[in-house]
């Protein structure tokens, strides 16, 4: 499969230059090769929330549910519940996932259940027009906070690591060839996957410059080791200007998953003539 | 002083001249502008007031909660999905007896998502406790912030309300706006002084638990406040105006009604374009007139009964829908009439949902079908503007 066989004909929004488009790109060679490699792409369903991330359901020729703000990860928990079969993916903001919905990002990790998250993560509410978020570095001046945040950040991914998710990753949205394999890792990673993705939102939190100086990827780090993956984790605590920014894997170990202790429902399998059959019989 | 300002300009500096001590909100389009404004008043010192940042809308008026609790005088403002959000907590404050004002900027609520206005958010939350006041313009929802404080912080009212002003039509616009005097606001509004709040030297439980010995009595509280609310909000309109030399009605406004044969029923902005198809439909002879709803709760009724009791007919305009049963305004104005003495046959119209323009062609269809009704009703309620070639 072509990978632009999963382009949409709806007119793209999103500003020249930002994040996302590298972060659909990169969706839409992941899937693609998915499909080549025999897993049906018809077995994809994408989920997002409300942002600008939130637009990549329109451009993405797959299953999906644009749901509201916050809520992206309890429509995807359902959705893999009611059809085991079934790729979940969610693409949230960090907004979405760690302001109005941060309980069922929890949840999700605490449950492990089998569904990757990517998060948008451009620290910046984008479709409202540049507030900050729960990612914002301390005196962060958004359109909120014009002397800045007095709130220091948080750390998804040491959330993920405590809370109990089995895949825990960050990309960046400069530098594709790890994106994409992440992505593919993440996706087909048994279990909750997150994959914290730091998507440049050029117009109100533009961090290329800062970014590409400071990242780098992880290396021969044992990530089936919590602590080693909290001590990388925690290097970086999306505070400060100098600090050098980790990518690549972090964390993934093998462990029980929630959908494992539902016996997946497909009524389309039950045959029921021969039930009501043997129903009447104990009746008549 | 007139200025020529952004809507959500107006409204925000008229908040920051009620100097409120409290201001909490999350954003959402089309309320962000008015916060963010608060913000940089707040950051430019302009607003002694602390601004809060959360993390949800339900944060939000939980926060205002606790600030009013401890005898702050609270702001927000937001809309749709994120009134939505914060219900449970609607209650809370209303319940709790908070005078909160809040500005809810309409806007339609999703499924399908729309970022455009209608007011099924506010009307759908009629029931909650809050007093609503709708406005016409800019103009109107600037001068109505003060009076919402006034009459909340009525001791015998104590009552939250919703300032509300239609989505990017008013939040939106630029026009010349009479921008509040602060210190003249300090002398129409007094500071606030509550009775009841948490304070280590008099220790008192506030949020308690009222078995069903007493909840029927709280409940019935809120209603007469409600009802008190009425005299009041006439009051507070007339004070404004003696001020400020302004009055856009209290709990309803007219405009050529008192000798009209058709009487438009309606709340918000669509009031512009109603008066300029009246006037359209008077230069032609067409006997029409518009009774604007001011404050939608606490339901005006006998001012209603006076205004419309001369009317051959009745129209109500509105956007939102009770889907279900009609709409709001029109199923309230119909149960304000059936026990009194006026028998004038009232049709309803929903139109202008999710954003969709009201026209001057539409006003007129209306008065159309209304002049019709006056021989016979066809069609008691109805979606005006429907697109019947799109539906399946
Ligand atoms: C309950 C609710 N509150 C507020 C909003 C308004 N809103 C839409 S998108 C958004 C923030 C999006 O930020 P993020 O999730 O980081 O996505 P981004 O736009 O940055 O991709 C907000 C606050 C909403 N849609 N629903
Ligand atoms: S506002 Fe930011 S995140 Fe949204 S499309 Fe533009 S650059 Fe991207
Ligand atoms: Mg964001």
């Amino acid at each position: 499969m072509n990978p632009k066989d999963l382009s949409t004909y709806a007119k793209n929004t999103w500003c020249p230059g930002c994040g996302n488009f590298s972060i659909l790109n990169t969706m839409k060679t992941v899937l693609s090769s998915l499909d080549d490699e025999g897993f049906p792409i018809d077995n994809v369903v994408l989920v997002s929330g409300i942002g600008c991330h939130g637009k990549i359901v329109d451009y993405l020729k797959v299953n999906s549910f644009y749901s509201i703000h916050g809520r992206t990860l309890p429509v995807a928990t359902a959705i893999k519940l009611a059809n085991p079969d079934l790729k979940v993916i969610c693409c949230s903001g960090d907004g979405d996932s760690l302001a109005e919905g941060l309980d069922h990002l929890m949840f999700a990790a605490k449950r492990n259940i089998d569904i990757t998250l990517i998060l948008h993560d451009n620290r910046v509410y984008g479709l409202t027009t540049g507030q900050y978020t729960p990612t914002s570095p301390w005196g962060f001046k958004g359109k909120s906070t014009p002397l800045g945040t007095q709130e220091f950040p948080m750390n998804p991914a040491e959330l993920m690591l405590v809370g109990g998710a089995s895949y825990i990753a960050r990309g960046y949205t400069h530098g594709i060839d790890l994106l994409r394999r992440l992505f593919k890792e993440a996706i087909t990673h048994k279990g909750f996957s997150f994959v914290d993705v730091l998507q440049v939102c050029v117009t109100y939190f533009n961090m290329y410059e800062s970014y590409n100086k400071r990242v780098y990827e992880v290396k021969d780090n044992d990530t089936g080791s919590f602590d080693d993956a909290m001590k990388i984790i925690r290097s970086w605590n999306y505070d400060g200007a100098e600090a050098p920014i980790p990518l690549g894997k972090f964390y993934q170990v093998d462990a029980p998953r929630f959908d494992q202790a539902f016996p997946g429902y497909e009524p389309h399998k039950v045959d029921r003539d021969s039930q009501i059959k043997k129903m009447l019989e104990n009746f008549i | 002083m007139m200025k020529v300002v952004e809507g959500s300009y107006a409204v925000a500096h008229a908040a920051m001249c009620c100097s409120p001590d409290v201001v909490s909100a999350y954003p959402i389009t089309p309320q962000t502008h008015i916060v963010e404004h608060l913000s940089q008043m707040v950051a430019d010192g302009e607003l002694d007031a602390e601004f809060l940042t959360v993390d949800s809308e339900f944060s939000a008026l939980s926060v205002l909660v606790g600030a009013s609790a401890m005898g702050a005088r609270c702001y927000s403002s937001t809309t749709s999905q994120g009134l939505a959000l914060m219900y449970e907590v609607l209650y809370n404050v209303s319940g709790l007896r908070m005078p909160v004002v809040m500005t809810v900027a309409n806007r339609a609520l999703g499924a399908p998502l729309n970022i455009w206005n209608d007011q099924q958010d506010s009307v759908g939350a009629r029931d909650v406790g809050w007093l609503q006041l709708y406005v016409e313009n800019v103009q109107e929802a600037v001068d109505t912030t003060p009076q919402a404080y006034k009459i909340a912080e009525d001791m015998g009212i104590l009552t939250p309300i919703m300032v509300c002003m239609d989505g990017f039509i008013l939040t939106h616009v630029y026009e010349p706006v009479e921008l509040l005097d602060k210190e003249k606001v300090a002398g129409f509004l007094p500071a606030f002084k509550p009775e009841y709040v948490l304070d280590p030297a008099n220790p008192k439980t506030i949020g308690a638990f009222a078995d069903p010995s007493t909840y029927t009595e709280f409940r019935y509280l809120q209603f007469d406040a409600q009802q008190k609310a009425l005299a009041k909000i006439e009051a507070v309109a007339k004070e404004f105006q003696e001020t400020f030399g302004r009055t856009f009605g209290g709990l309803i406004d007219t405009y050529q009604a008192e000798d009209a044969e058709i009487v438009l029923v309606t709340m918000g902005s669509v009031i512009g374009t109603i008066k300029d198809a009246i006037d359209e439909m008077r230069a032609e002879g067409i006997k029409v007139g518009l009774v604007k709803v001011r404050s939608y709760r606490p339901f005006p009724v006998q001012a209603l009964r006076k205004a419309l009791k001369d009317a051959g007919v009745i129209a109500v305009i509105e956007k939102d829908v009770s889907i279900g049963n009609e709409a709001g305004l029109v199923t309230d104005l119909k149960a304000a009439f059936y026990n009194s003495k006026i028998r004038t046959p009232i049709i309803g119209f929903t139109a202008g949902l999710g954003g969709r323009d009201i026209t001057v062609k539409d006003i007129r269809k209306i008065t159309e079908k209304a002049s019709a009704a006056r021989k016979g009703i066809e069609s008691e309620f109805e979606f005006l503007d429907l697109r019947t070639e799109i539906l399946p």
